[in-house]
């Protein structure tokens, strides 16, 4: 110990440069709320943690032409603050807002519960229901990802050395669309996601016009499963749709039996979830 | 002599406020880990990352040469101890047991075990330091379930446990420490006369006392030998004799301080890094902190049992039980020593029977030794012991509380362990479920009501007061018995109440263990009650002696003078014509009529009331998911004499809550390398602010005749009923009856789809 | 192994100090400052005994490294009361007895007293909720729940 540095750069090109030179491992820190217990419990040993909330860029929440951008750094205490966003996508502001306790809501960030790659993070399901799309900054320029594509595995990214997720666009949605985040946890606040289901679509009149479904804590990422959409789109979410809704996503999970669930637990309650969760979007969306 | 008769009293049973409150409003309060000292090291433990393993060497010359370290110990700086029981809280405890648990010598016995420790001058330099001790260790096959613990073939943790109480001896060492066994009555016949029998099987996980705050200390070992230490407990004075054996020096070259105890519930009545502390202090020759973090709390202090329970019940058709039996295998953790005896005292004992029997085994595996949790033991027989009950009383189409009713232990009932019961509160209890608003509010779709009932024996004790009158007629109470929940406060009500002074005249201080004798722990629900009695008992010494001035200073007779709302009077006409002489105008006298006054009282507390309640619960269940929402939660229980009745309900009410975390989502999870997987708050889930609903509390008081005031201890038969009520009111919800706990929701869900 | 100097302000105070960079702003706060007045029950974010307010932020301070407090405003537990005035929140749950060992106690009133700033008419449910955060193992919360809902009140002039 001791060898750790800590820099808190104030521009995003000095930020990728010094995760870019970095030998050893070097993180980003954002609120802190996973990387803090990582290097508690001795998981990490980086030799710099760069810290980005003094880079404007990765901060506020802005509408613009294309849609809803978050920050990368933008809190979840922030999103619970902003009543435009809520009213926009609800289902992503209460995913994000389901991140941990209060004091964790004032710290975690979406570009690091998104990074930090736990197929259990709250805010993923919504973001990819939503259709969102990560803008990443690197040493060789700027590219974008799909939400879905980012975690690899647990704890793994498509990020290359020197790249940081600068924010999150949630692309503009059309009249009638509804999105909603549910998540299954022991207790009522505090737990890690059993299953997490987030489901975004739009009717027309009494007709499901798109939609799509993910789920987390269901598999090695959290998952997009066209096969759950298609069972809602044309539909009215009728029981039979439903049925179909469900039984596609349990068929998606390929889970694991680990201290919060069984496989069998898993696979049944996504069902569940994703049901509860497509009713919400169906309410928000006829609004 | 026993005032339980008195009318109104002037501070017995209001809610003044505490006076130890500011500080803990402000932060101001020192916990265990909230004192430093000039020249101070920090500590850090070296723990097993394996199961069972023999230790063949521990190599810490890497550790001592790096900069910055300042001790190193392991197993050679402890002298092995020969086999000793002693009492701790409500159980024993063995000292050579204790120097292995400390510091683990031939073996390691479960993850977490403590295996070395170094005292650096930084945290870091003491992390570093831990990962250059070199431990070559031979990992051995684990044993973690009890059942598995006890099969011939299970692997063995010591080689020299062989089953007492059972008829012949063993010939081969086992797992099986001890079996006990408990009864009155024909089994046999009770079993015959009954018109339904239900012979049911529990399995429950350990769970943790989960305080808050974790085990800390701050020990100073002088170059000659003498020492202090500041330390978060239950008993300072246990910590003493137990470091002081460890350590093998004379108890009174130790001083032992206790800090303000961010909760214990049992899980602070032994030593786990109070005698490494010191060790590492005196070969350093410098102050040590050494506090563990929340990780090693749940690895290595004292978790429950998991235990296996088998009941068999008979009743006749009219509700009363006829037979009434119980097995209890308790995993006792590392060392022998599980609370498997209380939980066969209490499993039956609110009810009135002919013929019980409970056999309870003790049996070691590879976890950590267990430690008391809030009457240790009970909870685990008792949810086993009312789910049977609440099915029979279904069975025979019977209401759950006038089922208990009918078989209620009351004065004269002689309890399965043997001796007979004073004046108690269960029917009492049992009436004010049945009249409560909670026992007759509709319930919804998917909800459902249980009932269950406990006792706790409590205990009494050694206790040491002392009661010093100052000059301006204030006094300082000095007792032994740390603060856990506002007994400053109760103590000095009842010494007001004595005196017929104001409360705020006294102060209540914890006395570290130079200041008074010996002090058994806060803990046994034995605070209110034995420092209760002893404090009274200094107060009325105090009295006399203040009528005795008095009576010096009007060269009266003592007999003609009386004590009354804190003055001395003449008796009566006859006496003289005198002012009554206030506290404060002796005390301003004292020195001129004999010296200061003082009253003080070492006694060995008797007469412990038990304590009986009924709770009722609430719940509704999501079919779906198998979640578990407790809606309502109400608990009923004899205090005896509430001296503050907010301390009480508070006892009631984080009892109560105790049991639904127990009930619910409490449990340690073990990997199939014999490690824990969740040692922390995230995944060892205690139920949070939004889990909970408000928790109604009765106050029954039924005086117990040998305490002055009344008083029964209350601190843990509230987390005795409410496990089986909670599994009571899922049964109800459900129609299904699970058989293990926690019923957390992937086990519910498995048991509503298997029942179809 | 060089350490950070960082200037920051604590309860209104300026204030500086040394850190290693690994040091939490919790281990600053209780082992260089010696404000041990918030707790570490966990040190992982799970039990709030360390809630501080960092730029009128409700966090816990286990996940905040102590470098990150330069040029920011940290409020704790010791700055509640007013001099010998307790603010309400700790007069109500001295009435309220709404602790017993006390340990939770300075995270629960920093979390409520953030509530309260943001919300001066919580429902029963928002303030249970909003305390999730803030680990009890004595009380139940019960009393906790009333404290914090009777102190809104008499904050709100009720």
């Amino acid at each position: 110990m001791g060898d750790m540095r800590y820099e808190a750069p104030d521009s995003l090109d000095q930020a990728v440069a010094l995760l870019a030179a970095a030998d050893g491992q070097a993180r980003v820190l954002a609120g802190g709320t996973d990387l803090l217990v990582q290097l508690r419990s001795g998981l990490i040993e980086p030799g710099l943690v760069v810290d980005i909330k003094k880079i404007d860029e990765m901060r506020g929440i802005n509408e613009e032409a294309e849609g809803w951008r978050l920050g990368a750094a933008v809190t979840g205490a922030e999103v619970g603050e902003h009543a435009a966003l809520k009213s926009a996508w609800p289902g992503v502001s209460e995913a994000i807002e389901l991140i941990g306790s209060t004091q964790v809501q004032g710290r975690a960030t979406v570009g690091g519960n998104l990074c930090n790659a736990s197929p259990a993070a709250d805010s993923v399901p919504a973001m990819i229901a939503a259709g969102a799309r990560a803008s990443i900054a690197g040493p060789k320029g700027r590219r974008e990802l799909a939400v879905e594509e980012l975690a690899t595995g647990p704890g793994q990214t498509a990020l290359e050395q020197g790249e940081i997720v600068v924010s999150l666009l949630l692309p503009k949605a059309p009249a009638g669309t509804g999105d909603a985040y549910l998540r299954m946890i022991p207790r009522t606040e505090m737990d890690i996601a059993i299953v997490g289901a987030g489901v975004c679509l739009t009717m027309d009149s009494d007709s499901c016009a798109a939609a799509r479904v993910a789920l987390g804590a269901v598999a090695e990422t959290a998952l997009l499963v066209p096969a759950a959409a298609e069972a809602l789109v044309g539909s009215n979410l009728d029981e039979a749709a439903m049925a179909a809704l469900a039984a596609a996503a349990s068929a998606a999970c390929r889970p694991i039996d680990d201290k919060r669930g069984s496989k069998e637990y898993r696979i049944k309650v996504a069902g569940v979830m994703a049901c509860r969760a497509a009713r919400t979007a169906r309410q928000r969306a006829q609004q | 002599m026993n005032d339980a008769a008195h009318g109104e009293y002037k501070w017995i049973g209001t809610r003044p406020p505490r006076p130890d409150g500011v500080d803990k409003v402000t932060g101001r309060a020192k916990f265990g880990a909230d004192t430093a000292l000039p020249n101070m090291l920090v500590g850090a433990v070296l723990r097993s990352p394996h199961a069972h393993a023999k230790i063949k060497s521990i190599d810490i010359s890497k550790a001592e040469a790096l900069p910055g370290v300042k001790a190193v110990v392991s197993r050679d700086d402890f002298q092995d101890m020969p086999s000793e029981m002693v009492p701790a809280g409500e159980m024993m405890v063995n000292y050579r047991d204790m120097v292995r648990n400390v510091m683990a010598r031939e073996k390691v016995l479960y993850d977490g075990h403590a295996v070395a420790a170094v005292a650096a001058t930084s945290a870091s330099v003491a992390r570093r330091a831990l990962k250059l001790i070199e431990v070559d260790y031979e990992v051995l096959p684990h044993v973690i379930d009890v059942m598995a613990a006890m099969k011939p073939d299970a692997p063995l943790l010591h080689d020299d446990i062989f089953t007492e109480g059972v008829e012949p001896v063993p010939d081969k060492a086992s797992n099986v420490a001890k079996r006990i066994e408990i009864g009155f009555g024909d089994m046999a016949a009770g079993f015959e006369a009954a018109a339904e029998v239900i012979e049911r099987e529990f399995d429950t996980q350990p769970v943790h006392q989960g305080y808050i705050e974790p085990h800390a200390c701050l020990a100073d070992v002088s170059e000659d030998g003498q020492a202090e230490l500041f330390c978060s407990t239950q008993g300072q004075y246990l910590v003493r004799a137990h470091c002081a054996r460890l350590l093998g020096m004379d108890v009174s070259r130790l001083r032992v301080t206790a800090s303000e105890i961010g909760g214990g519930f049992g899980g602070k009545t032994v030593v786990y890094i109070e005698p490494v502390a010191l060790a590492l202090s005196r070969k350093a020759c410098r102050p040590v902190k050494l506090v563990m973090s929340r990780d090693e709390v749940f690895r290595a202090s004292g978790p429950t049992s998991g235990a296996h329970v088998r009941i068999k019940l008979g009743a006749a058709k009219d509700g009363t039980i006829t037979a009434a039996e119980a097995e209890l295998f308790y995993q006792a953790g590392a060392f022998p020593g599980s609370s498997v005896q209380p939980a066969a005292m209490c499993a039956f004992a609110p009810y009135a029977l002919e013929a019980v029997n409970v056999v309870g085994w003790d049996v070691v595996s590879n976890r950590p030794k267990i430690s008391a949790y809030r009457a240790p033991g009970a909870p685990i027989s008792v949810y086993a012991v009312e789910c049977v009950l609440d099915e029979m009383a279904a069975r025979l189409g019977l209401d759950p509380v006038d089922f208990r009713l009918k078989n209620a232990a009351k004065e004269g009932t002689k309890a399965a362990y043997g001796p007979k019961f004073g004046p108690i509160g269960m029917i009492e209890s049992l009436e004010a479920a049945k009249a409560h608003a909670h026992y007759q509010a509709p319930l919804g779709p998917n909800q459902g009501r249980g009932v269950a009932s406990g006792f706790w024996f409590n205990i009494g004790g050694e206790t040491c007061v002392s009661l010093n009158l100052n000059e301006d007629g204030t006094l300082n109470l000095l007792v032994g018995t740390p603060d856990i929940g506002g007994s400053r406060a109760s103590m000095a009500m009842m010494a007001a109440e004595e005196l017929g002074v104001d409360m705020a005249d006294i102060q209540t201080m914890i006395g570290d263990t130079g200041s008074l004798g010996f002090n058994f722990l806060s803990a046994g629900s034995r605070t209110t009650f034995s420092t209760g009695m002893a404090t009274v008992e200094a107060a009325r010494t105090v009295i006399e002696e203040l009528r005795r001035r008095a009576a010096k200073i009007w060269e009266i007779d003592v007999d003609a003078v009386v004590w009354e709302q804190g003055s001395a009077k003449p008796a009566g006409s006859n006496a003289g014509e005198f002012e009554p002489l206030s506290i404060a105008e002796l005390a301003k006298q004292a020195g001129a009529t004999g010296g200061p006054i003082a009253g003080h009282a070492e006694i060995n507390a008797q007469g412990a009331g038990p304590s009986l309640g009924t709770q009722i619960v609430d719940v509704e269940v999501d079919p779906e998911t198998g979640g578990i929402t407790v809606l309502r939660h109400t608990v009923i229980q004899d205090a005896g004499k509430a001296i503050h009745p907010a301390y009480v309900e508070g006892q009631y009410q984080g009892g109560a809550a105790q049991c639904i975390g127990w009930a619910l989502n409490e449990e340690y999870v073990y990997g199939e390398d014999g490690r824990l997987q969740n040692p922390g708050f995230l995944d060892y889930r205690i139920p949070v602010a939004s889990d909970l609903p408000m928790i109604d509390t009765v106050i029954i008081e039924v005086p117990n005749p040998s305490h002055p005031y009344g008083v029964r201890g209350v601190g843990e038969t509230p987390i005795i009923p409410g496990i089986a009520a909670v599994a009571n009111a899922v049964s109800g919800a459900l129609g299904i009856r699970l058989s293990q706990i926690p019923m957390s929701p992937p086990r519910v869900l498995k048991a509503i789809e298997e029942a179809g | 192994m060089a350490k950070y100097h960082v200037t920051t302000t604590i309860n209104g105070d300026a204030v500086e100090f040394l850190c290693e960079p690994e040091q939490t702003l919790l281990d600053v706060l209780r082992d260089e400052l010696y404000l041990t007045g918030s707790k570490e029950g966990c040190a992982t974010g799970d039990c709030g005994a360390c809630s501080i307010t960092l730029d009128g932020r409700l966090v816990c301070s286990c996940l905040v490294l102590g470098v990150e407090a330069e040029g920011r405003s940290v409020e704790t537990i010791e700055g509640m009361a007013d001099g010998d005035q307790l603010h309400p929140l700790q007069q109500k749950f001295l009435d309220h007895a709404a602790l017993q060992c006390g340990v939770c106690t300075p995270g629960v009133l920093v979390a409520a007293k953030s509530l309260l700033e943001k919300n001066p008419d919580p429902s029963e449910t928002e303030v249970r909720y909003w305390l999730a955060g803030n680990l009890c193992r004595c009380t139940g919360y019960d009393k906790i729940i009333r404290a914090v809902l009777d102190a809104a009140a008499e904050m709100r002039g009720a």
